[in-house]
């Protein structure tokens, strides 16, 4: 079944949960093939009922140990903009769509979805342009996100202290 | 080469509880809990068993990394008696919160400060290893004044995180005269910092 899998972190982002259970959004993504929707929506105050959309199956959850099963699970992934949620999620080579919160101010977190964005390996929109966003993404855009090279920094550190 | 290292591993991110918080600027959007740790544990993950024994030196207000720190440890394989040899994890006053004022910051800096100093003397590690955590700060402090003092020479190295594009963290501010070696993750960095190291992303 197409999943979407919908994550805020830590965070309380109501705004975005219930603009993707609103009935323009599921129905684009019921358009576009989704067929179910899995929401972890953190702190915040709003938990839609498992029957709160006609065109989509929905779950929510406040907070698990791990969201890799999750996020395994998903064909599109919409997060907030925060740095471990992003690189989880490119890390488990999902596409992704980051949804930033504007009520927030300006912080060092924007600085690496953007980043990202820029680089191509995520679409990045806000709560008032989510739906012309799903209406017009095309996921086939996205680059893949290479992992890190640890390597290159063990291999620096083994030479500049004389480690054999 | 015996190497013992002393890695700073906690989030500088505390968060506020939202049952007390009204404010909803209060509700950061920032690195996750352990988000810190994540990265330093992938970089520990990649030195070899040269480096050990490894001090893991948390604030005391975090609770995640512990528990990803042991799970870490224990996965590299080796039988659980053997594991009290090669790592341990002390704990250390936090010393900075996010948004915590520069004046509060200072003092809680010096208090962190009275239980690093002794811990460093006593494990004096070959390295100390930190990437970003407000105790970042203390710890580099009392491992500066161990060479100064000549009871041996410590080797400061920082890796900034990855969050971090085009800005420097505080800690890496103030770091970035004081490491031996110094590590960016963007370009951006990199050339706004000449004396910063730049290998592509680490983690």
């Amino acid at each position: 079944m197409k999943t979407v899998f919908v994550t805020v972190g830590t965070t309380r982002f109501d705004e975005l949960i219930e603009s993707v259970t609103s009935p323009e959004v599921t129905q684009i993504l019921k358009a576009r093939g989704y067929e179910r929707l899995v929401l972890q929506v953190g702190r915040g105050t709003f938990v839609p009922d498992a029957d709160s959309c006609a065109h989509l199956s929905v779950e929510a959850f406040r907070f698990k140990d791990s969201i890799a099963e999750d996020m395994r699970q998903a064909d599109l992934i919409i997060s907030h903009a925060g740095a471990g949620s992003c690189l989880e999620a490119l890390g488990a080579g999902k596409p992704l769509l980051v949804v930033v919160n504007d009520k927030l101010m300006d912080n060092h977190q924007l600085e690496l979805a953007r980043q990202l964005h820029m680089d191509h390996h995520l679409l990045y929109c806000t709560c008032s342009t989510l739906i012309e966003t799903l209406k017009n993404m095309d996921l086939s855009v996205l680059q893949p996100f290479p992992p890190g090279q640890p390597k290159n920094f063990a291999d620096f550190l083994d030479k500049a202290l004389g480690v054999k | 080469i015996h190497f013992s290292l002393l890695i700073h591993s906690t989030d500088p991110v505390h968060f506020t509880d939202p049952l007390q918080s009204t404010d909803p600027l209060s509700c950061p959007s920032v690195c996750p809990p352990g988000g810190h740790t994540t990265e330093i544990l992938r970089l520990m993950d990649s030195l070899s068993s040269v480096y050990t024994p490894r001090h893991y030196v948390i604030a005391d207000t975090d609770r995640m990394s512990e528990d990803k720190i042991v799970s870490f440890e224990s996965s590299r394989g080796r039988a659980p008696s053997d594991l009290q040899v090669h790592f341990s994890i002390h704990r250390v006053p936090r010393s900075r919160e996010v948004h915590q004022s520069w004046s509060s910051s200072a003092v809680s800096t010096l208090n962190a400060l009275r239980f690093c100093l002794p811990l460093v003397f006593r494990l004096r590690p070959d390295m100390v290893l930190c990437n970003g955590p407000g105790t970042c700060v203390p710890l580099c402090g009392a491992a500066l004044l161990l060479g100064i003092l000549g009871v041996k020479k410590v080797h400061i190295v920082y890796v900034e995180s990855i969050c971090r594009v085009q800005t420097l963290s505080l800690t890496g501010r103030i770091l970035y005269r004081l490491a031996d070696y110094f590590f960016v993750q963007w370009s951006y960095l990199r050339d706004k910092y000449p004396n910063a190291i730049f290998l592509g992303r680490l983690v």
